[in-house]
């Protein structure tokens, strides 16, 4: 058995910004014993809908799946992000001009494949705008 | 105002007016979306490659995030296509099935099917390529609501939800 592996927010953050994608969409996340939060903060540049305003579905889509997929590196306590292999977004409020968090659970950790929940909320994590669930390809170390 | 013998003014062709949609919507400009060509109910559209966009930094593979945002605004795209008049839209759901890495250095396109629109809802499917779309990067379903700001105003979203 492996010695467990201490989260490490420093590292994750590093991690997650080492994706050219990551620093554009100006995502950030923090890390409370094993709970795992991504943060969006909110401007302009992420409007879909500029009557509303509304974020864009694309918005949501990605902040849910870079919380999938540095969820399971925590989880696997690797630095490697695994491979989306598909996901599905219900979209369940419009997002406003504020900022979003997601937090993201692997209901399946299997030798090869990942299945993972993620919801993202604004203003109450009970009353989420967003989830995903997907599945996601360990890649080997 | 144009004199009585100046000729009609040229209505914006339907391309003209998707592209400034484009254009008008802030994270579409962002990734630098263009429109590539549409036709009723279709859509196709273009994603440049960018460094900064880049979602895994030892192959250069375009982000993941990116193609789901281009696969979502293409659909929305068909679905104004093919609705009759201009209505407010918003995605309900959107599966998307990643079959390979997009190429490092290539733009991807994507093409849109609007193929049945209700009062409500209207269900569309995509596919993302590079040259080909009998070889996707990526496979879309998605549904929208048809006139999905429910009668908000401009602005409904600046005051927090009740």
């Amino acid at each position: 058995m492996s010695a467990p592996v201490l989260p490490d927010e420093a590292a994750l953050r590093a991690r997650l910004h080492a994706v050219p994608f990551a620093r554009f969409f100006g995502v950030d996340l923090e890390l409370r014993g094993d709970e795992l939060t991504l943060v969006l903060p909110y401007r302009d540049a992420l409007v879909g809908n500029p009557l509303l305003p509304a974020l864009h579905g694309g918005v949501l889509g990605a902040l849910l799946e870079l919380s999938a997929v540095t969820t399971v590196a925590l989880a696997l306590g690797q630095p490697h992000l695994p491979k989306t292999i598909d996901i599905n977004i219900d979209y369940l409020r419009s997002g406003r001009p504020t900022a979003t968090f997601a937090r993201a659970k692997v209901t399946r950790l299997g030798r090869r494949i990942a299945s993972v929940a993620a919801e993202a909320w604004q203003f109450e994590r009970a009353d989420p705008i967003a989830a995903l669930h997907g599945h996601f390809l360990l890649t080997p170390e | 105002m144009s004199s009585p013998d100046a000729p009609p003014p040229t209505p914006p062709s339907a391309t003209q007016i998707v592209q400034a949609m484009i254009q008008a919507t802030p994270y579409a400009a962002a990734l630098g979306f263009t429109l590539v060509d549409i036709a009723p109910a279709r859509a196709r559209m273009r994603a440049p490659y960018r460094a900064d966009l880049v979602g895994d930094p030892d192959t250069g593979v375009i982000a993941g995030g990116v193609i789901t945002a281009l696969l979502d605004h293409v659909c929305g795209a068909s679905v104004m296509n093919a609705m009759a008049q201009r209505q407010s839209i918003a995605t309900l759901d959107l599966r998307i099935d990643y079959m390979r890495a997009a190429i490092p250095g290539r733009d991807v396109l994507a093409e849109a099917h609007c193929y049945k629109v209700t009062r409500s809802v209207a269900f569309v499917r995509a596919v993302a390529f590079e040259d080909d779309p009998e070889d996707p990067v990526a496979n879309a379903t998605a549904a929208f609501m048809i006139a999905s700001d429910g009668g908000r105003r401009p602005g409904a979203n600046r005051k927090p939800p009740r």
